[in-house]
């Protein structure tokens, strides 16, 4: 029998993380705003079909980074969590709060427990009446959790487009606007200006969802006509 | 076969919200257990002696037009030869392109409801994409028939499901049994207890290539006859200003018909009626 290696939980923990961090590096980066007309979240993604952002329930979306079978799983997961909560008590008892901690409790679990951790990066985002209700959380690998303010930046490059971000944020920008903003986050580290919205993905949790489209689900998925007609318009 | 990581991933991947509560939380279905499950045998007992008393739904009508379908339900419920209510709606938006309307016991109906508004739901979110109406049809019939054995103690629920075919660009409608045994109709059908005298009325009233407004019109007329000889149906109330619930669904998707409209509609009928001094 082979003798088992003492090894610091420090260290332990810190190579975990380490490990984590270099698997979300690789992936392209995710930016959700907060704007005027609702919350937009953009992607750089060139599949038509494998989303990194999708719907939880009537007012909350999620967006993610790194591994495709690891955030799927716990996109599915949400979706679960919050139709059986709506169903079990009612439709506006479902929160993005609630979410992220039941988000934030099994990344934790992953992190100290299982033999590798996540190699995601979350967001989750709720759509309020004003856009002081609007509520953004962002979960890391070990199960951190930060409430943030205005936007999230998610992904290899974060801390580039977080800068291109925060120069441009506002609290008046529609969505056309917000989602301008965001692509001039994610092209600031790139040699091109733009990206073509086949390489992007983009969704948004309107605000108005009740008075202008009669539902109570605010997200909408973008389609690359209606990509390129918001970025065609006058700026 | 062989138990792997693999194999029990794919047996635990659904897409029902319906299995997943089976699986984890069959105490929220409408159907779980038996209505007396928790009470043993005693409940069986004092249910043998006297029927239970609970709200009943009745009529809906449903018929197709050019362009789509169109369902609708009068407002009572009954229990025995009392009203229970007379603001109560049957007819719900299942999703964007369907509608179903439930007649039977109210409180279990409403809850199928539910459950089968989060099951279409649950699905298009986790798939990315819209059930085909026919699967849509199918998880209704395994609806019902989970229900069976509450029917068999009084407490069935019949639904109509209603809804607009995408790919073949046609409104198609499905009547249920008890059993959850699924059949298409053709051009209309009605459920509930004043639905022979509403199929009575639709077999004279319907035509093929109706527009929306005639289409509106007709089903109005029917739930009219229905209430005029089934005690538990409820006719238009002008009174209350309470009017039946009509869906229409077209390729744009499901559309609850503004009571204005229905006012107008309905005000026309007893207009009719009443310059024709009928008895019958």
């Amino acid at each position: 029998m082979t003798q088992q290696f003492y090894v610091s939980p420090e260290q332990l923990m810190k190579d975990r993380a380490d490990f984590a961090r270099k698997g979300i590096a690789r992936g392209r980066s995710v930016v959700v705003i907060s704007c005027r007309d609702g919350i937009a979240l953009v992607a750089e993604n060139p599949s038509p079909s494998l989303h990194k952002i999708g719907e939880i329930y009537d007012k909350i979306a999620f967006a993610a980074v790194g591994k495709y079978n690891e955030f799927e799983s716990l996109r599915q997961a949400g979706v679960r969590y919050a139709d059986v909560r709506g169903y079990s008590y009612d439709r506006e008892d479902v929160t993005a709060r609630g979410l992220a901690s039941v988000y934030a409790q099994s990344l934790g679990a992953v992190f100290t427990a299982e033999q590798k951790p996540f190699e995601v990066e979350l967001a989750v985002a709720e759509v309020g009446p004003v856009q002081e209700a609007d509520h953004l959380y962002r979960l890391t690998f070990d199960g951190s959790i930060a409430d943030e303010h205005a936007f999230v930046v998610m992904g290899g490059q974060a801390e580039t487009v977080s800068e291109a971000v925060a120069a441009g944020w506002q609290g008046e920008l529609d969505f056309a606007g917000a989602i301008r903003l965001a692509l001039a986050g994610l092209v600031s580290d790139k040699e091109t200006t733009t990206l073509p919205a086949s390489a992007l993905e983009v969704a948004v949790l309107d605000r108005g969802s009740e008075s202008s489209r009669g539902t109570r689900r605010a997200f909408r998925r973008l389609e690359d006509a209606d990509i390129v007609e918001l970025l065609s318009e006058e700026r | 076969m062989q138990e792997t990581t693999a194999n029990r991933v794919a047996a635990n991947a659904t897409s029902s919200f319906t299995e997943h509560l089976q699986r984890e939380r069959p105490d929220l279905l409408p159907f779980g257990q038996g209505p007396f499950g928790h009470l043993g045998a005693a409940g069986h007992a004092s249910h043998a002696a006297a029927p239970l008393q609970a709200p009943h739904g009745t009529t809906i009508v449903a018929m197709s037009y050019a362009g789509g379908v169109l369902m609708a339900g009068d407002r009572r419920a009954t229990m025995g030869n009392v009203i229970a209510s007379r603001h109560i709606e049957k007819v719900f938006p299942a999703d964007q392109y369907s509608v179903l309307g439930i007649a039977g016991t109210a409180g279990i109906a409403l809850d199928i409801t539910r459950l089968f508004q989060v099951e279409l739901e649950h699905y298009e979110k986790i798939e990315g994409t819209l059930l085909s109406l026919d699967g849509k049809a199918n998880r209704l019939g395994a609806m019902v028939r989970g229900n069976l054995p509450m029917a068999m103690q009084g407490l069935a629920v019949v639904p109509l499901f209603a809804g607009f075919d995408r790919p073949a660009g046609i409104g198609r409608l499905f009547s249920y049994d008890v059993t959850g045994g699924r059949y298409e109709e053709q051009e209309h059908h009605a459920v509930g207890s004043g639905s022979m005298f509403a199929r009575g009325a639709l077999k004279k009233l319907w035509r093929p290539g109706l527009s929306e407004q005639d289409a509106v019109a007709i089903a109005v007329e029917a739930l009219y006859d229905a209430a005029d000889d089934d005690s538990a149906t409820g006719g238009p109330d002008p009174v209350r200003q309470l009017w039946p619930v009509v869906y229409v669904v077209n390729r744009a998707g499901a559309v609850r018909v503004p009571d204005s409209a229905l006012a107008a509609v309905a005000g026309g009928i007893i207009e009719s009626r009443a310059v024709a001094q009928r008895e019958a």
